[in-house]
């Protein structure tokens, strides 16, 4: 009786480290999204985004024969909490990297805890001070605010248009967005006649834009998160001003230029090519990534696919590209994206360096124009 | 833009923020009034007015009047059935554990309104156009006018109801005493019961109207329950009229700061403001300062 519980005793234990040795110790990598929250509009397809492309690579055998294990965690889009979630990745669960916060202040706040763990970080938000100056385990995908401003800037230069009324929300993202358009001003001849400001979920911009009307602008760009972004839309078109208006990188899900219905209409922003790829050209070296991207999230989630989990893909993608070449040394990891050249992702053709922590430059934006409830490319 | 057209133009925006705030805060004090405690779950009404009314007419597709009938009386239940599953069944309510539970029930509805309409912004057409009104070089929207329309059907109506019928003599009996009212026979308890219903029927009309002018989305509840509560402490708490004229005069004030000082401290001026009528005069514009300190609250 006691020789057969041994060998029983003996046999649990035996099968259960053939079981350990045969299912190979998953890559771990940390998500950190703004899932629920008023940055959700970021948070959820970013994590739709990271969710899908685990269950595909898993599908698929796997990294290097190792399954992949991304543990989501959300962060409400609130500093602290993100601080704590990633306290948490770092010491309890032990990943490798971590891709997001989503949002630019959240992003700022833990940077810190990156570089003192020495974390690979691949952050989801847009603002250009969380790669300048460059911090050396922090990393972006999104394109650079500054970029969009110059891609704005630009086109009032063709449009002939030289003095401009800006609009920002007293957010990480409006706040940034602000300081680029003021500081870029001068580069492009640009004045700027009112400078108006609006909290995040404010519910009626007429005032300010009563303001913009009675000062001599050309132009309005306004540099916010929705759902003020479609509120400034509508209030627009109630105080009848024709005058053009910019919106920023952040416009970018086709949602919300069809909430504002027909006010939206010639309404501009510059945007990563995911949201034209219809109209992209045949030869464009992105066009089969976002096709493909844009095809399997819609399929899969009944959504409309936007920019932002474009840069989810972009950042988990890097994190499995380095995975999968120097497999899960935290240092290997961060040296491997910072020599990455030519990797095609959703926002544009990154070229990262010692120097660039997002490896993009103005070119990966397209200017776009709602026509009919539609993204169109902006002639 | 003539200077007197923009003054003109900030009053109307003024007015139009300064009425959801009313609406707000009349709801605030009608529970006020019956309870003594502050419904952190107020906002959610609005937002759930706005959300039904939206899944009403967009994805059930039923004819506006009829989606309006059946957004109030759905939110009016949900107002109700939380008065009776959440404050009912308490042994002995105290003050800090009801305002607890509103804490609690206004998480509950905004999360489940996350998970069943989504986390997007809804919007509702406008009831009659979106055609804008010139007025004085300014321009006003029809909504605009029909919300002001339902303030004051909202507020008469509450005056009729709590100066000539017995059901709303008896609830300006209990916010009086209370235990007076249950000794003269009022139940105290269907008083309370009938405050939910109606504050949440009231929040559903304002999230209702209000739609089609600002969107809706799940979590737009605690930044509207956060005006709306200073509407009814600067109109002096458990004040209808106060609610009101405190309404308007914050939305009023918070369009001019944005207009002539700065969009930034916008929200600044409108705080400040209640801070000193507070500092100069606790009980609010039209609060009495006796009965004031005879609240627990």
């Amino acid at each position: 009786m006691k020789s057969s519980a041994l060998f029983v005793l003996a046999a649990v234990i035996l099968f259960g480290f053939v079981s350990v040795a045969g299912a190979a110790e998953p890559y771990k990598v940390g998500a950190v999204f703004a899932v629920t929250g008023p940055a959700s509009w970021l948070g959820e397809p970013e994590k739709n985004t990271v969710k899908m492309i685990e269950e595909e690579i898993n599908a698929n055998g796997g990294i290097n024969g190792r399954p992949l294990e991304i543990i989501v965690e959300d962060t409400v889009g609130e500093e602290a909490k993100t601080v704590l979630a990633v306290k948490k990745l770092i010491t309890r669960e032990k990943v490798c990297a971590i891709v997001g916060p989503s949002r630019s202040g959240t992003t700022m706040a833990v940077v810190p805890i990156a570089e003192r763990y020495k974390v690979p970080l691949i952050s989801c938000a847009a603002a250009e001070a969380i790669i300048k100056p460059v911090k050396k385990w922090v990393f972006k995908t999104p394109q650079s605010d500054a970029d969009a401003v110059r891609r704005i800037y630009e086109k009032c230069q063709e449009m002939k248009i030289d003095k401009i009324a800006i609009m920002s929300g007293t957010t990480g993202f409006g706040k940034a967005g602000r300081d680029q358009l003021k500081k870029l001003a001068a580069e492009y001849g640009m004045t700027i006649v009112a400078d108006e400001t609006y909290g995040p979920k404010d519910t009626d911009m007429t005032a300010q834009l009563t303001k913009i009307k009675a000062t001599k602008a050309q132009a309005i760009v306004n540099w916010s998160i929705v759902p003020a972004q479609t509120t400034v839309i509508k209030n627009r078109s109630q105080l009848g001003i024709k005058i053009p208006l910019f919106q920023s990188h952040g416009f970018g899900n086709v949602k919300y230029a069809r909430t504002a219905g027909a006010a939206a209409d010639g309404v501009m922003c510059p945007a990563g090519r995911l949201l034209a790829v219809d109209t992209l050209p045949d030869d464009n070296p992105q066009k089969a990534l976002l096709a493909k991207y844009k095809k399997d999230y819609e399929t899969k989630f009944k959504a409309d696919a936007s920019t932002f989990g474009g840069h989810a893909f972009d950042a988990i993608m890097l994190v499995v590209e380095a995975l999968k070449a120097v497999g899960d040394d935290k240092a290997k990891i961060r040296d491997y994206i910072e020599n990455k050249k030519g990797f095609v992702g959703t926002g544009g053709i990154f070229n990262f360096s010692a120097t660039d922590h997002v490896g993009l430059d103005k070119t990966a934006f397209e200017m776009l124009m709602v026509k009919d409830g539609n993204f169109v490319v902006a002639k | 833009m003539t200077l007197s057209s923009q003054i003109v133009q900030f009053l109307f925006t003024g007015i139009t923020i300064g009425s959801i705030y009313a609406m707000v805060g009349l709801g605030f004090n009608i529970i006020y009034n019956s309870t003594g405690i502050i419904n952190f779950a107020q906002g959610e009404f609005v937002m759930l007015g706005g959300m039904v009314m939206v899944w009403l007419t967009t994805m059930v597709n039923l004819p506006m009047p009829l989606a309006f009938i059946l957004t109030v009386a759905i939110v009016t239940v949900i107002g109700a059935l939380f008065e009776r599953l959440a404050i009912y069944p308490l042994k002995k309510p105290s003050v800090l554990i009801l305002i607890i539970i509103t804490l609690a029930g206004s998480i509950i509805f905004k999360g489940s309104a996350m998970l069943i309409w989504g986390k997007e912004t809804h919007t509702l057409p406008h009831i009659s156009g979106e055609e804008p009104i010139e007025f004085m070089g300014a321009t006003i929207l029809p909504q605009t006018l029909w919300i002001i329309a339902v303030l004051a059907v909202i507020v008469t109506l509450l005056a009729v109801f709590f100066n000539f019928t017995m059901v709303g003599k008896a609830m300006r009996a209990c916010s009086v005493n209370p235990t007076a009212a249950s000794l003269v026979g009022i139940n105290v308890r269907r008083i309370v019961l009938l405050s939910f219903a109606l504050s949440a029927g009231i929040g559903a009309v304002a999230g209702i109207v209000f739609t089609p002018m600002v969107l809706m989305e799940y979590d737009r509840g605690a930044m509207l329950a956060l005006k709306g509560f200073c509407a009814a402490v600067l109109g002096g708490l458990g004040n209808g009229v106060g609610a009101v004229v405190a309404g308007l005069l914050i939305g009023i004030l918070e369009s001019f700061g944005a207009g002539f000082i700065s969009s930034g401290y916008k929200d600044g001026i409108a705080l400040l403001i209640l801070l000193i009528v507070l500092i100069i005069k606790p009980s609010g514009l039209f609060g009495v300062s006796e009965a004031s300190k005879l609240k627990e609250f």
